[in-house]
């Protein structure tokens, strides 16, 4: 015993161990078992840890842990620029990378006062709903396979797979996009794009409706996921929860529609809600959202105007590479935010925006300079994460996959 | 009427002592709060019925280093009668830092106050669960505070033996 005292060096856990030892065969099946799940487990999406403590195959009661990817990001970013973390908001939500981008520099830019051309804002408003179609693709596939429908993963990693290239073509990158820039984004989007864009979404609404045949005349599928883990109205709203999961509770909420930003005020776009706030209207939920983003998407392309992609604001807005090399002014500029950042004033702002897992938001405080005193990031995946115990007690152990998948958490974005 | 200033006059009615600052930078209404009065102006907010601060979206701190109230707490709540978001800040003045927890009044601050706990090392008094959220258990620091490097400490954080 003083091997295994020595490894475990928690009180508690030798404390159970010892009582282990002594079990007999009557206590194996009268006792209440604790069940480790994760985090290494493939249906935990990511690094999650639940301790379930189980009678029978009912779950009493479910403790996640979590922690397993913190990667101190918030930390990380009080000793950087503004600037310098854009390519780590990609690694928050890694399934949405370009949503990330733009809610970042949106609440940068509420801090430091600067607004993008319309030009640049459309596009925003593009790759933020294509990366959304993307995530909630990740969302109903990887659902529908812990599930036990693997087909559907692979259709929708197809199309998946065919945003990714637009990515590619748009920001030069298929993940680690890191495409917009504060006061504006990156690039322009060419013509050769907006058609691949067009393309994409004049062949994609086939494609959602063979993904409806195949699961929705499934029968194991529905009566797998009727009724299980539901989360009522008032649950939802006092646990946090955003997102498609508050949506699917009954409660229309959606960021874009009750504070909107970009230009979301001038596309029209349903915000549906489920009454049930079962794991089946979580995942039809998700359906339908990526429906009213191929509205919104085909909306944008028609009304995206000509013009710059940059802000003209030589102190807090990095000019073209091209006007760098070739003017002296610019290239004071340049080297002025590079080195001494955009100096936001003092004061702390806190914006949110409608990510596909929730709302994300940034709590910043500036003290004045290039650096923030102060970064916090409200991310939807933890917040939706605390609402599993509530959900999980009385469930039976095989509905606990089926729940995570249904609340869609990312651990990159949960741990920080 | 404003929303800012349905909130602002309700709060005043009830809560003229309690309330130190009032700020308004780039249309985010914040507002400071004595810290024992803190819980009471919570509750409040969430039952008032013209209010009905329903979501408290977060909870964090901010360590001022230097300052003499070293650390504020903030809260942003949300009220979808009004749509409508609010700040709450709550400076702590003495040490050991200590604060009343939100989570009776709202059970989604229960992970926002633990991942404060971990980050900053301000206790939340009558939190149901109070453990760290991120770091191990038996790690000894405070990483968010700001005397704690960002390159880390060495050796804080043990690996697990091998066993023999």
């Amino acid at each position: 015993m003083d091997k295994i005292k020595k490894v475990y060096s928690d009180e508690k856990i030798y404390k159970k161990l010892l009582e282990d030892n002594n079990l007999t065969i009557e206590d194996a099946l009268e006792n209440e078992m604790v069940i480790n799940m994760g985090p290494q487990h493939p249906a935990t999406h990511g690094v999650l840890r639940l301790v379930l403590r189980l009678d029978g195959e009912t779950v009493i009661k479910v403790v996640p842990e979590l922690g397993y990817l913190h990667r101190g990001y918030e930390k990380m970013a009080e000793d950087m620029s503004f600037i310098e973390f854009i390519p780590h908001t990609d690694r928050l939500d890694y399934t949405a990378t370009m949503c990330n981008n733009v809610a970042y520099v949106l609440a940068v830019e509420k801090l430091a006062g600067v607004e993008a051309p319309p030009r640049a804002q459309w596009i925003r408003m593009i790759i933020a709903e294509l990366s959304r179609i993307a995530a909630h693709m990740i969302a109903i596939g990887t659902f529908a396979m812990d599930v036990g429908a693997v087909t559907m993963v692979m259709w929708t990693f197809r199309e998946r797979e065919r945003i990714q290239e637009i990515f590619d073509r748009i920001a030069g990158a298929r993940f680690t996009t890191s495409y917009t820039r504060i006061g504006g984004v990156a690039s322009d989007i060419d013509d050769e794009a907006l058609k691949m864009i067009k393309h994409f979404l004049d062949t994609f609404e086939p494609g959602l409706k063979d993904m409806d045949d195949l699961m929705l005349h499934n029968r194991i599928f529905i009566e797998r996921l009727e009724g299980i883990g539901v989360l009522t109205k008032e649950d939802a709203i006092s646990l946090g929860v955003t997102g498609p999961n508050l949506r699917a509770s009954g409660v229309e909420y959606d960021v874009r529609r009750a504070k909107p930003y970009l230009f979301y005020n001038q596309v029209d776009f349903k915000v549906p809600t489920y009454s049930e706030g079962d794991s089946l209207a979580r995942y039809f939920l998700r359906g339908d959202e990526v429906r009213e983003s191929v509205k919104i998407l085909y909306q944008c392309l028609e009304k995206i105007p000509n013009g710059e992609v940059l802000a003209n604001d030589p102190k807090k807005v990095l000019p073209h590479k091209t006007e760098i090399y070739t003017k002296m002014e610019e290239l004071i500029h340049d080297f002025m935010i590079i080195n001494h950042g955009i100096n936001p004033p003092v004061g702390d702002t806190f914006f949110s925006a409608e990510n596909p897992k929730g709302e994300l938001g940034f709590y910043i405080v500036s003290n004045g300079t290039g650096y923030p005193w102060k970064m916090k990031i409200r991310s939807p995946s933890f917040c939706n994460l605390q609402a599993i115990s509530k959900i999980c007690e009385g469930a039976m152990i095989s509905d606990v996959i089926a729940i995570i998948g249904s609340l869609d958490p990312v651990m990159g974005e949960a741990d920080k | 009427m404003d929303i800012k200033d349905l909130v602002l006059q309700t709060l005043k009615e009830n809560f003229t002592d309690s309330i130190i600052e009032i700020t308004d930078f780039r249309n985010d209404l914040s507002i400071t709060v004595k810290q024992e009065k803190l819980f009471e102006l919570a509750k409040f907010l969430k039952e008032n019925e013209n209010l009905l601060f329903e979501m408290c979206k977060d909870v964090t701190a901010i360590d001022w280093a230097t300052r003499k109230n070293r650390f504020t707490v903030v809260y942003h709540l949300y009220s979808f009668k009004l749509n409508f978001n609010l700040r709450l800040k709550s400076n702590l003045e003495t040490e050991p830092y200590q604060i009343q927890s939100v989570t009776p009044i709202w059970q989604s601050a229960n992970w926002y106050e633990r991942e404060t706990y971990d980050m900053y090392g301000i206790e939340f008094i009558n939190h149901p669960d109070l453990r760290r959220m991120y770091m191990p258990e038996g790690f000894e620091y405070h990483p968010l505070r700001k005397d704690f490097p960002v390159l880390g400490i060495p050796e804080s954080l043990p690996l697990p033996q091998k066993p023999e």
